[in-house]
């Protein structure tokens, strides 16, 4: 009787997904929760079901532990789902070395050529590997800069020097800043209870401080915050969501954006396309947040063309 | 739980072998709780990946990164020792000098292996294994010979008198034995084990990272205590293995954690940490419970 229970229920189970048509297993590796992180996981998801393709995720999340990270390769590979989703550079790199037939899409990787995910950033290198980096456009940033404080020579920076974004990103600031004739005091960090002491050592050596994509700066940003605005220092950032929090303006990437991004190539490449053959992506759209009462506060008036163009204007 | 992620499960256990049994000698042997280990982890993963891309065998980059453990352990040893600075204070400040040691030896935080021969690599050639069981094996092959290697020192001269330092310093001192050496060279001959042990976890997971060591303490301790609870530590051979053991055990137990559903309520990966801590507790009270347990029946 058992038996015939159990093998009805097989048989409706077949019949139900035969009808459906396939159910993809979609595994997703995260390193941490975190609100960018989760946009892009978020956005891969309704862009898949925007386009009707009927899936389940497998969510794996490794609490900032490397050797939980680890471990949830094999939780995947047991899984043996159609595609791994690898959500920023240490989900990524852990799966890359395991992982070789089933495609894996990364997303929110700053620098996957020196992460070792792929050859170059135009040919992944016949590998199952592709996905989208998150490189700060630094130019950009470099010419928001310029545009809020006109007459800045110097930029200071406070960052991280242990996290692998960081550091590509204060090369990339260096270089931008060459440029147009600007140089670049640093103040480096090891933990986000640093963040206060090393604004305050920026004061003096910089006509305004910029924070780029550094998770443990942006974490304590409110106490820049207070120090800029203390010293009348403008405070320019490179994430959308420091803005609110009380920086003058970033223009940057959407994560949710990145993800619907990152859900057209898992689209792709689950009705058959080659991650091998497929370039890294970058998010082109980016978004103007600007934040009106911090420019007041810390002494700046911002041009009218800049707030007229900004996505999101905070009074 | 599947059977990848049962391998999945021993690989990691075996890799952090090492690890675990240079945490037991410390914390139950010397009596010394060593939080360099935070650090020295990352700086054997450093080290041999470093060595790795300079391009020396894989091998010679784990005898590096053994090395390079053995001396930041021996800092701690002369911190606490020769400048009398406490146990537990002189480990958190190597720990956080290694932090930026580990960044000058890479030059950057994250560097990746992807693509370079490493020992697990040389195995899964040699063995013919499939990777998923072949780098299970390597390690449980490394962890056992080193167990091996430590069962035979620890009965040497200058064995007793480093299980003897921990038991009863005032004794031994006495005996005419030089406490402070035996600190230096024990807590010295553990970091080597963990950087050893963060070696093969950088060559097996494809990357070095500074991050990588945060926590290694927290699971460290845990694996010791319930190996002890399981397996027991009625001799040094006994203790040892158990510690091995209980490393695969802890790691068992997070696989099982991170597949486990039960109906409509599921684990979520943010109760990881809770979990990791009510398995510690768990493994702490069990003896006791168990005595009290007995003494009752007898009664």
């Amino acid at each position: 009787m058992k038996r015939i229970f159990l093998f009805l229920t097989a048989a409706l189970l077949v019949a139900s997904t035969a009808f459906a048509g396939k159910t993809y297993v979609v595994s997703v590796t995260q390193i941490v929760e975190h609100p960018a992180l989760d946009a892009m996981r978020n956005g891969v998801a309704d862009r898949l079901k925007e386009k009707g393709i009927d899936f389940t995720y497998n969510v794996h999340i490794a609490q900032g532990n490397m050797a939980t990270n680890t471990q949830i390769v094999s939780q995947i590979m047991g899984e043996q789902p159609d595609l791994v989703l690898a959500i920023a550079t240490p989900g990524a790199q852990a799966c890359a070395q395991k992982i070789k037939e089933t495609p894996i899409v990364f997303t929110g990787v700053t620098d996957p050529v020196s992460a070792g995910l792929v050859k170059d950033i135009q040919n992944s290198g016949g590998t199952n590997i592709t996905g989208m980096s998150d490189f700060s456009p630094m130019d950009k940033h470099v010419a928001l800069i310029r545009e809020i404080v006109p007459a800045a020579k110097t930029i200071g920076i406070i960052y991280n020097s242990g996290e692998p974004n960081s550091v590509p990103n204060l090369k990339a600031l260096k270089d931008e800043a060459a440029k147009v004739g600007m140089s670049v005091e640093e103040a480096t960090i090891a933990n986000s209870s640093g963040v206060y002491q090393a604004a305050k050592s920026l004061v003096g050596r910089c006509d305004v401080v910029y924070i780029g994509t550094d998770n443990t700066v942006v974490s304590a940003i409110e106490s820049a915050v207070k120090v800029c605005t203390d010293n009348k220092l403008p405070l320019v950032v490179g994430d959308v969501d420091s803005v609110a929090r009380g920086a003058i303006a970033a223009v940057a990437v959407d994560y949710y954006k990145m993800g619907l991004q990152t859900g057209d190539m898992v689209a792709r490449i689950l009705q058959g396309a080659n991650p091998g053959s497929m370039p890294v992506e970058f998010l082109n759209d980016l978004n103007l947040h600007v934040n009106l009462k911090a420019a007041q506060a810390m002494g700046v008036t911002l041009p009218e063309s800049l707030v007229a163009r900004a996505t999101k204007v905070i009074e | 739980m599947t059977l990848y992620a049962f391998f999945g499960a021993l690989e990691q256990g075996f890799a952090y072998g090492l690890m675990v049994i240079g945490v037991y000698l410390t914390f139950r042997v010397l009596d010394f709780p060593d939080l360099t280990v935070d650090g020295s982890l990352p700086l054997g993963a450093a080290v041999s990946a470093v060595a790795i891309t300079a391009g020396y065998s894989p091998l010679v980059a784990v005898f590096m990164a053994c090395g390079a453990g053995f001396a930041a352990g021996m800092v701690t040893g002369i911190l606490n020792t020769k400048f009398k600075i406490l146990h537990l204070l002189a480990s958190i400040l190597t720990m956080i000098a290694l932090y930026s040691i580990n960044l000058r030896i890479m030059g950057r935080p994250n560097m990746a292996l992807l693509g370079q021969e490493t020992v697990v690599d040389w195995f899964t050639r040699f063995s013919g294994l499939l990777p998923q069981h072949a780098s299970p094996v390597l390690f449980a092959i490394i962890c056992f010979l080193a167990v091996g290697v430590l069962i035979w020192f620890l009965h040497t001269e200058l064995g007793l008198a480093f299980l003897a330092t921990g038991d009863n310093m005032q004794m031994i001192t006495s005996q005419g034995v030089n406490t402070d050496s035996v600190i230096i060279f024990g807590v010295g001959l553990s970091n080597a084990l963990v950087a050893t042990s963060g070696a093969l976890v950088a060559q097996n997971q494809g990357a070095a990272d500074v991050n990588m060591g945060v926590g290694t303490i927290i699971a460290g301790l845990a694996s010791v205590i319930i190996g002890e609870t399981v397996f027991g530590d009625k001799t040094i051979g006994r203790a040892l293995i158990a510690a091995l053991l209980g490393s695969v055990l802890y790691r068992i137990a997070i696989a099982l954690a991170l597949g486990l559903k039960l109906g409509s309520f599921a684990i979520t990966p943010s109760d990881l940490n809770l979990i990791t801590a009510i398995l510690v507790v768990f493994a702490l009270v069990m003896p006791k419970m168990k005595r009290k347990f007995l003494a009752g029946r007898s009664k």
